[in-house]
């Protein structure tokens, strides 16, 4: 049992995290400006990269790097949105849709352009896990990685329930006409949309980086779990993506715990545990575990 | 003296270059119920749209409170103090009936947001129970009441209402025409399109009736409802039959 806690839940709560912060920009972009947004996981890579940097150059851990990582990453989807997305604003989203896909490529081919395509570390040598009540043990990065996506929630939460920016989000996500016709700034709504969403995206992208290493298809690799977390939560909900997130997470993890000696699934099939996850709500249940708009 | 809050001179208006109103002239009151009746299609919708900046202006002025707005964007019209509510798809069916009012004052903030709120709910008693439950579970009736309080939180001079009694039952259809007055004596001007013809005569101060796009007739609410031309045309019987 207290294995299963040290080598199953807990690391699957780190992957769940990661997952949730990536899942929540899915949901809320695609409850705004509605559409799938694919450069998502390559805004990870950005964050990721950006911090990198920040260690590089001022020497500082990649957690303190974090607000660097945001900044640069929010300047990127705002001016991804200008330049690419607006202008099809109009149009069917399956422009948006497609027009996201080259967005993804792009940021790649940047990201290998800047920083070549070797594979690094924020840093070097062995971290001593935290023990706690002499059985469990957890390494420190997992600790700060769901206690942070547990704070970030909860001010999400309040963000999305008392800020004037949070209703009014949640009033262009349920009906867009309306939301001008009361003369909300649609496209104010827009901008705090994309903030919100790549600064998460920032985030799970160091959060990744720590936990394992940064590479330039890190974020491309986690896209097709991040959209099974978000369809699971049901896609426009932010907290019901990151529930998704934790879930999926989770789920990937435990389906390798030996129940009688042996693991139910080999390891190596466990990122098909998302898909199977993602096919099933959309043939069960389409609208997702929880009832509500974005929140 | 009453003063004119809005007034259209020979407004064209419509999609694209189509225009679907021609050369319109109306005016509000303020402190006035003002009804624009008319068979479908007669453009009805379309003029309180052109007046709240939703669609093309293709002629014409149109001033509120003596400004031009002529071409206007929504979004400035709202500070301006006129608020608009749609026919359908009215409220934030997610957001609760709070937060639903809560949205009438981003854009233009009334100067005691929590006074105007007070106000209304009271104007509105059945919402004050409901205010934490999302707009909607809520009935079409008390939907509406939601939709309107929303336009009423930004402190409005003018309000624009397209059909409000739609789809409702004929008990709810008092009660809204009720409220609307209530809200007229509060001091602010009501420009209402409405298919309930009879009922939005009986309480406009004022009227006009749109046939193609074009304005018909016009009077005092009771001077159309005694007009037999009108009765035969739009309302469904002549005044003997009543």
């Amino acid at each position: 049992m207290i294995d299963f806690i040290n080598f199953y839940l807990i690391p699957g709560l780190t992957l769940g995290s990661i997952y949730a912060l990536g899942a929540v920009g899915i949901s809320m972009i695609f409850g705004i400006l509605r559409f799938a947004h694919f450069a998502h996981g390559d805004l990870m890579t950005v964050g990721a990269y950006a911090a990198l940097t920040a260690v590089w150059v001022l020497g500082i851990p990649a957690l303190a790097a974090i607000p660097i990582a945001i900044v640069f990453t929010c300047l990127v989807a705002l001016m991804a949105d200008r330049l690419f997305y607006k202008p099809l604003r109009d149009l069917p989203t399956i422009y948006t849709v497609i027009a996201s896909f080259g967005v993804a490529l792009m940021l790649r081919s940047l990201v290998q352009t800047f920083w070549g395509t070797d594979s690094e570390v924020y840093m070097t040598g062995f971290q001593k896990p935290v023990v706690l009540f002499d059985i469990f043990r957890v390494a420190t990065r997992h600790l700060q990685i769901i206690i942070a996506t547990a704070l970030l929630t909860l001010a999400l939460h309040l963000f999305l329930s008392r800020t004037q920016m949070g209703k009014s989000m949640r009033a262009v996500a349920d009906d867009p006409a309306l939301a001008s016709v009361a003369g909300l700034d649609t496209e104010r709504v827009i901008r705090w949309t994309w903030i919100i969403g790549a600064g998460l995206a920032a985030i799970a992208g160091v959060f990744v980086g720590l936990d394992t290493d940064v590479h330039t298809n890190l974020g491309w690799n986690l896209l097709l779990p991040m959209f099974a977390a978000a369809l699971l939560g049901g896609i426009g909900k932010p907290l019901g993506a990151i529930a998704g997130g934790l879930i999926i997470g989770v789920a990937e993890e435990i389906c390798t715990y030996p129940v009688f000696g042996e693991s139910l699934i080999s390891p190596s099939y466990k990122t098909a545990i998302a898909f199977v996850i993602m096919v099933l709500i959309l043939i069960f249940r389409p609208q997702g575990l929880f009832k509500g708009r974005l929140m | 003296m009453s003063r004119r809050v809005l007034d259209v001179q020979g407004v064209s208006a419509g999609y694209g270059q189509q225009a679907i109103i021609t050369n319109i002239n109306l005016h509000v009151d303020d402190q006035s119920i003002t009804a624009i009746i008319g068979p479908n299609g007669a453009g009805k919708s379309t003029l309180l749209k052109a007046v709240f900046g939703l669609n093309q202006h293709l002629g014409g002025e149109i001033l509120f409170d003596g400004r031009s707005i002529f071409n206007a964007r929504t979004a400035d019209l709202v500070p301006m103090g006129i608020s608009a509510v749609p026919q359908t798809h009215n409220v934030f069916p997610s957001l609760s009936v709070e937060e639903n009012l809560d949205i009438g004052t981003f854009a233009a903030p009334p100067p005691d947001a929590r006074a105007t709120k007070a106000k209304i709910l009271d104007l509105f008693p059945d919402l004050k129970e409901k205010r934490s439950q999302q707009a909607g579970e809520l009935s079409g009736g008390q939907r509406q009441m939601v939709a309107v309080g929303r336009a009423l939180m930004s402190d409005p001079k003018l309000i624009l209402l397209d059909e409000p009694t739609a789809g409702l039952s004929p008990a709810y259809l008092e009660i809204i025409f009720d409220l609307l007055l209530q809200v007229r004596d509060s001091g602010v001007a009501i420009l209402m399109v409405e298919q309930n013809a009879k009922q939005a005569l009986a309480i406009a101060d004022f009227a006009y009736v749109l046939v193609n796009g074009e304005n018909a007739y016009e009077g005092t609410g009771a001077d159309l409802l005694a007009n037999d031309e009108v009765r035969r045309s739009f309302l469904g019987g002549s005044a003997a039959n009543d």
